[in-house]
């Protein structure tokens, strides 16, 4: 029998090492469906196009493989969006698939006919109408390279449904032909060396990494790197775990609700060498006077990143790993003796910061839980040894400042779209990536309702992860900004109006427990993990609790506010 | 400041619409834009005018480069290149003013290339500030409509 459009597609994914998929069907993909039901190809059944995708995407973070998702035309397509600009934000590598209608019935508005590939163009490193069926397999190679080279990033292919039923022999490109598509990989000798002189030369130096360093897989590099130098370390929230959050050179993180020392180390230092980072606006805050002390050396793959927003005296383009073992390389020969000594009273600067202004909270026994208090039980029953996945909102800041990620791959949260309703179908995703290990997603209790349905589909895979709800009956991270910034006018962010989560998860056939004493958070936890399905936690916390430090939008990063005002 | 500048893209489908669309979310101006295949008819060259400080037009070309379809960017700088523009100007002026109409697309070098009862086409090729002249002398004699196509630009002595 030859093969259809639909077998190859089967077969590209075999190709490239895919044995797992995230989707939802319908009319347009019915023959790769069929595919899938023929070929015996694992596929996780989501319950909404955008989990699918979150799905993709929690898979490809926690694996550092690409994700791939399938979803039909028109609505789904629409409904898949957001979870491709997540992906697109993070440059997260990943392949969607989508349903066309079939060739003769494009441009006719067809029944849930749209634009994919117009749609998508905007969120996507590049995307792809096959018009053809024997260009089926030569552009998933090509989506797979494109995806998973340079700065990775989500590609769509479109597939119009007469496409996929076409016959065609199978024949997998070796290579791909893209002669003008060619990321700079190696690092420039001279620019490292410079860069090197420039930061040994020192006295206030900081390094500043990103989601690159994790990209790249480069965190061995990275602690080899710091650990040489002994240099102070802060990192975005795209970076966390590239090395352990609470290591002695980190400084925590920066930006919006990163650390005080963090913040003013970056105020104040004299070099900054940023890392696979991108200088972004929750990271700057005010740009014209960030880090306004410093010369400053960046390492990204992409060379749009360098030099959009923030001056650089030094731009090194290339990998981060491959970078980094360059620094590594040159360091060997290099006495840092004096570098070291020349850094004492800048640690001790960053030491009296961090004693001033720690990153802390006080629960008392009799009060409502503090978030704070809850991630910081998650960190301690796990060690920070699980994969945490996060929503958007308060509780994503508190578990970015307590839960000391240990290891890359780990943290999986939406940072540069700020998705919420990220969180439960990317830990998903995470556990199908990394079944038997640990997965928490610490969900905000607006966020949760966005998403909630694909408890369903951890119930159906028989996904152990476990949802720490951070329940504060508020869209908390909106209600902060309306108290500090409206004058505490709370504009639609009540939320007391909500199901009783416990009962929905027993609906949804998931374990449901609850704590709203400081003395039962221990137990539920405790709890939640014996059980051997997913859980969810509601964590009935304090509804006034608000996140610290905080640079205002606008503000420069050495303006934080620091606790509530009176 | 205005800048010209080339790009080559692969001749593939919907490649028009990256390009502009890069222009138009990340709020870059296109002041003219002309397309059309070369000799290799899997390659098309585009001229692109648009204008902003260095920094912007440093972001604009890292930002063509960086789309999948694009090989290669040039940035004109001022002198390298010839910019040559085509323009069809349609008059239609007082009777006595007609003959002022044919000297003035004679010292422009324009040709008449339609001729109706009351109206004349010229067309005419030249720098961008040559058929902006043309059109000053052109509007009191009765100008009633001018196309342009926007520059079309090679850089001097090379072949691409
Ligand atoms: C899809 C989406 N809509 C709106 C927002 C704006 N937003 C950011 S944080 C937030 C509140 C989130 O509330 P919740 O999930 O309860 O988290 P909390 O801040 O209370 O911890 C909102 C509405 C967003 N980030 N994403
Ligand atoms: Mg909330």
């Amino acid at each position: 029998m030859t093969s259809t459009g639909s077998d190859i597609f089967i077969r590209c994914l075999r190709e490239e090492g895919v044995d797992l998929i995230f989707g939802h069907p319908g009319g347009a993909v019915l023959f790769l469906y069929d595919a899938i039901h023929r070929h015996g190809f694992r596929h996780v059944l989501a319950r909404h196009e955008q989990g699918a995708v979150h799905m993709a995407d929690g898979y490809a973070r926690a694996s550092g493989r690409p994700g791939v998702a399938l979803v039909t035309s028109g609505p789904a397509l629409t409904n898949a969006i957001t979870g491709i600009a997540t992906a697109y934000s993070d440059s997260i590598p990943m392949v969607v698939f989508s349903g066309q209608v079939p060739l003769p019935a494009i441009g006719s508005d067809a029944f849930q006919e749209a634009d994919n590939v117009g749609l998508t163009r905007p969120i996507t490193k590049h995307n792809y109408l096959v018009k053809d069926v024997a260009d089926l397999a030569p552009i998933v190679k090509e989506a797979f390279y494109i995806a998973t080279t340079g700065r990775p990033g989500p590609v769509l292919v479109d597939i119009p449904k007469d496409v996929s039923n076409m016959p065609c022999e199978f024949d997998y490109p070796r290579e791909v032909h893209l002669d003008h598509y060619q990321p700079r990989y190696e690092g420039h000798w001279g620019q490292i060396k410079k860069a090197l002189s420039m930061l040994l030369r020192a006295e206030r130096p900081l390094l500043y990494f990103g989601g690159g360093a994790i990209l790249s897989g480069a965190s061995a590099e990275l602690r080899a790197l710091v650990e040489t130098l002994r240099i102070p370390t802060t990192y975005t929230l795209m970076g966390i775990g590239g090395i352990p959050g609470d290591h002695e050179l980190s400084l925590g993180m920066l930006g919006m609700h990163g650390s005080y020392r963090a913040n003013l180390a970056t105020d104040e230092c004299d070099v900054l060498l940023a890392v696979g980072a991108r200088f972004d606006d929750r990271v700057t805050g005010k740009l014209d006077e960030f880090s306004p002390h410093s010369k400053k050396i960046h390492i990204d793959i992409d060379p749009t990143s360098i030099r959009k927003t923030v001056h650089v005296d030094i731009p090194i383009v290339g990998d981060v790993r491959n970078c980094l073992q360059k620094f590594l390389k040159v360091l060997e020969e290099k006495d840092l003796s004096r570098f070291h000594e020349r850094m004492g009273p800048w640690k001790q600067q960053l030491e009296e910061w961090n004693r001033q202004e720690p990153i802390a909270y006080q629960q008392h026994p009799d009060e409502p839980i503090k978030p704070q208090f809850v991630i910081d039980k998650l960190f301690q029953a796990t060690h920070g040894d699980a994969v945490v996945t996060t929503d958007v909102g308060q509780h994503q800041m508190w578990a970015a400042q307590y839960y000391h990620c240990q290891s890359p791959n780990n943290w999986v949260s939406s940072g540069g779209l700020g998705t919420m309703g990220f969180g439960l179908p990317s830990a998903v995703g995470a556990q199908c990536a990394r079944p038997g290990e640990p997965v928490i997603c610490i969900a905000g209790d607006g966020s949760l309702m966005m998403t909630i349905q694909e408890l369903t589909t951890a119930v159906e895979e028989n996904l152990p992860i476990k949802v720490a709800l951070i329940n504060n009956q508020y869209l908390g991270m909106v209600r902060q900004w309306q108290e500090i910034i409206y004058d505490d006018r709370k504009s639609a962010v009540d939320l007391s109006v909500a199901p009783d989560f416990v009962k929905l998860a027993e609906a949804f056939g998931a374990l449901g427990l609850q704590a709203s004493r400081v003395d039962e958070v221990d137990s539920v936890i405790e709890k939640a993990f014996a059980h051997p399905g997913p859980v969810l936690m509601d964590f009935r916390v304090s509804k006034t609790e608000n996140c610290y430090p905080m640079v205002p939008a606008g503000s420069p990063s050495r303006k934080m506010l620091l606790r509530d005002p009176d | 400041m205005q800048h010209t500048i080339s790009v080559w893209v692969r001749n593939e489908f919907g490649v028009l619409s990256r390009v502009v669309g890069m222009f138009s979310g990340r709020g870059y101006n296109i002041d003219s834009l002309s397309v059309a295949p070369t000799l290799d008819e899997e390659v098309s060259h585009m001229t692109l005018v648009t204008h902003g400080d260095d920094d912007t037009i440093e972001q604009i070309t890292k930002q063509l480069h960086k789309l999948i379809d694009v090989i290669t960017v040039k940035d004109h700088r001022d002198g390298e290149f010839v910019g040559r523009e085509l323009a069809l100007l349609t008059v239609e002026p007082p009777p006595e003013a007609r003959a002022e109409v044919f000297r003035i697309a004679e010292i422009f070098r324009g040709k008449i290339v339609d001729v109706g009862q009351k109206s004349l086409t010229i067309e005419v090729t030249g720098k961008q500030d040559k058929i902006d002249a043309m059109t000053r002398l052109l509007e009191p004699l009765g100008l009633q409509s001018r196309v342009r196509t926007g520059p079309l630009a090679v850089a001097r002595g090379s072949a691409r």
